[in-house]
């Protein structure tokens, strides 16, 4: 146990001490070239800001965290829910893919402000849609790679054991894609987060974070603008850990993901 | 059952659609408790046999039995477990999970399985070992592990592709005792693919020589050195005049294609 803790803190030693130094670093040349609070404030103003408007702050996290919840539980499993579909029935996905592939080469935020006029401006669900449809596409792409990218004797040998295909899919595609569908499933928990904030910056309630810091700097209220981006980056940073927590509980088993530490 | 063939292939002819000939004229009975080993040149076909021999891909023409039933009944019958030059696990099954997969297919009950798998892992020399996942294991191990699963069941055949191929020559030679012990113990028939002359002398009761392009049975030698077979046979005089007779074939079916 202390070794692993030990073995923890090697790990995260370096960033740790990058972050501090960097932190300094800010602080030191903000107030060394005396700075203006508009183009950069100090590390200890935003602090305090944020310490002083938590209550606020924290509500509207909260609001934008759930609209990007909702869209990353329903992009991504509209996108896996494809993936099976195109992986079961190939001439589905050769009928469909080229278009999302070429789908996620759009930039799907430039939608943000049609989902306002579809779904209503203060109603979450247009944030949540945007969310969703920016989740959806690398989800779809790196589990349908998962389903497909089974080596060809795992699919033989459940085929000698007379295996029919319900089967192949739970016993043998579907585990053999988890690696593939959290790494989508990674790059989902982050867009879904800046969809929320983005579809924001278009309008929304003034409960919510992504209008927090677009009036704070449209008002001048540059440490208010720095202290919600900061929120809405510790979510980002948090939704993202506790996919990659859930992942490393579901393919712990995955061979790839190992440090090879004898037991 | 027993009085029936094993195997028996009769025309057999494989031509993979671009124009490839991978087997022609194809004729072979192998006996219930057979060891029969397919050997020959890369390309001659001996994969692609072994596989329609398990329905896993079509003949273009002529005939496979599988203990007197169509190669399609056997293969929905389990009449047959296979293995693989790479052991193949699912590496998100533990070793035990894994050995029990086939069963699971056939819906034996928990304890059934359970049962099984420890016997099976008693078989292959893996006890203490069933909760590890493949990644743990080496190479040997892994291997056992999936001949315990193509075991699992009690198939009447084994078909085995180069199953020891990826193994080094100590570990192999400590394999193919093993599995000469586990084939005795199980009472099975095993057609098996090997690059390497003395694996296939050692273990076989017959070793059919083939040549490539097309691939075709040149020659069958019958192995008459006694078992149980030990390291010690391998010192044999005889199990060098039949090592030499293979080689001797292989070349000599070469030279006639």
């Amino acid at each position: 146990m202390t070794a692993t803790l030990q073995r923890r803190a090697v790990d995260w030693g370096p960033a740790l001490v990058v972050f501090v130094l960097g932190i300094v670093a800010w602080q030191g040349l903000v107030v060394a070239f005396d700075v203006q609070d508009f183009l950069l404030p100090k590390p200890t103003q935003i602090a305090q800001t944020f310490w002083d408007e938590r209550s606020s702050l924290w509500h509207a996290g909260i609001y934008t965290f759930k609209e990007a919840l909702g869209g990353f539980a329903l992009g991504s499993s509209l996108g896996i829910l494809s993936a099976l579909l195109f992986a079961n029935f190939r001439w589905l996905g050769t009928a469909f893919m080229p278009f999302a592939v070429a789908a996620n080469a759009v930039p799907i935020i430039a939608f943000a402000p049609i989902m306002n006029d579809w779904f209503g401006l203060l109603n979450p669900f247009s944030k949540m849609a945007i969310a969703a449809v920016l989740c959806f596409f690398p989800v779809l792409i790196n589990t349908l790679r998962g389903l497909t990218s089974v080596d060809p004797r795992a699919i033989e040998l459940m085929r000698s054991y007379a295996a029919g295909n319900v089967s192949i899919f739970r016993r043998v595609r579907i585990p053999a894609s988890l690696p593939h569908m959290f790494a989508g499933l990674k790059i989902a928990s982050v867009l879904s987060m800046i969809g929320a904030i983005v579809g924001e910056y278009f309008g929304g309630p003034t409960t919510a974070l992504g209008v927090t810091i677009l009036n704070a700097s449209a008002y001048s209220n540059f440490s208010v603008a720095w202290a919600g981006i900061v929120l809405a980056s510790a979510f980002g940073i948090l939704f993202y850990g506790a996919v990659a927590a859930a992942e490393r509980l579901a393919t712990s088993w995955d061979p790839s993901r190992r440090d090879f530490q004898t037991e | 059952m027993n009085d029936r063939p094993a195997v028996s292939i009769t025309g057999l002819t494989k031509q993979f659609k671009a124009g490839v000939t991978a087997l022609t004229g194809i004729d072979l009975e192998v006996q219930p408790r057979e060891f029969v080993s397919l050997i020959g040149p890369s390309g001659c076909g001996k994969s692609t046999m072994l596989r329609i021999i398990g329905d896993l891909i079509e003949p273009s023409a002529g005939t496979v039995e599988v203990n007197g039933k169509t190669a399609h009944r056997a293969r929905l019958d389990h009449d047959y477990g296979i293995v693989f030059q790479e052991a193949v696990l699912y590496d998100w099954r533990t070793v035990s999970k894994n050995i029990a997969l086939p069963l699971e297919l056939l819906r034996w009950s928990k304890e059934k399985r359970q049962q099984r798998v420890n016997e099976l892992l008693g078989l292959v020399e893996l006890e203490g070992f069933e909760d590890h996942h493949p990644w743990q294991l080496s190479g040997g191990m892994q291997q056992r592990v999936a001949i315990a699963r193509a075991l699992s069941f009690d198939p009447a055949l084994l078909l085995m592709d180069e199953p020891f191929g990826a193994l080094d020559e100590m570990t192999r030679e400590r394999m193919n005792l093993e599995l000469l012990r586990i084939w005795e113990a199980s009472g099975s028939t095993i057609v098996f693919v090997t690059h390497s002359i003395p694996e296939a002398v050692f273990l076989s009761t017959r070793v059919v020589v083939m040549s490539a392009r097309p691939g075709r049975v040149s020659a069958i030698v019958d192995v008459d050195l006694p078992y149980p077979r030990t390291a010690r046979t391998r010192e044999e005089p005889r199990f060098f005049e039949l090592v030499t007779e293979v080689r001797e074939r292989l070349a000599g079916g070469e030279v006639a294609a």
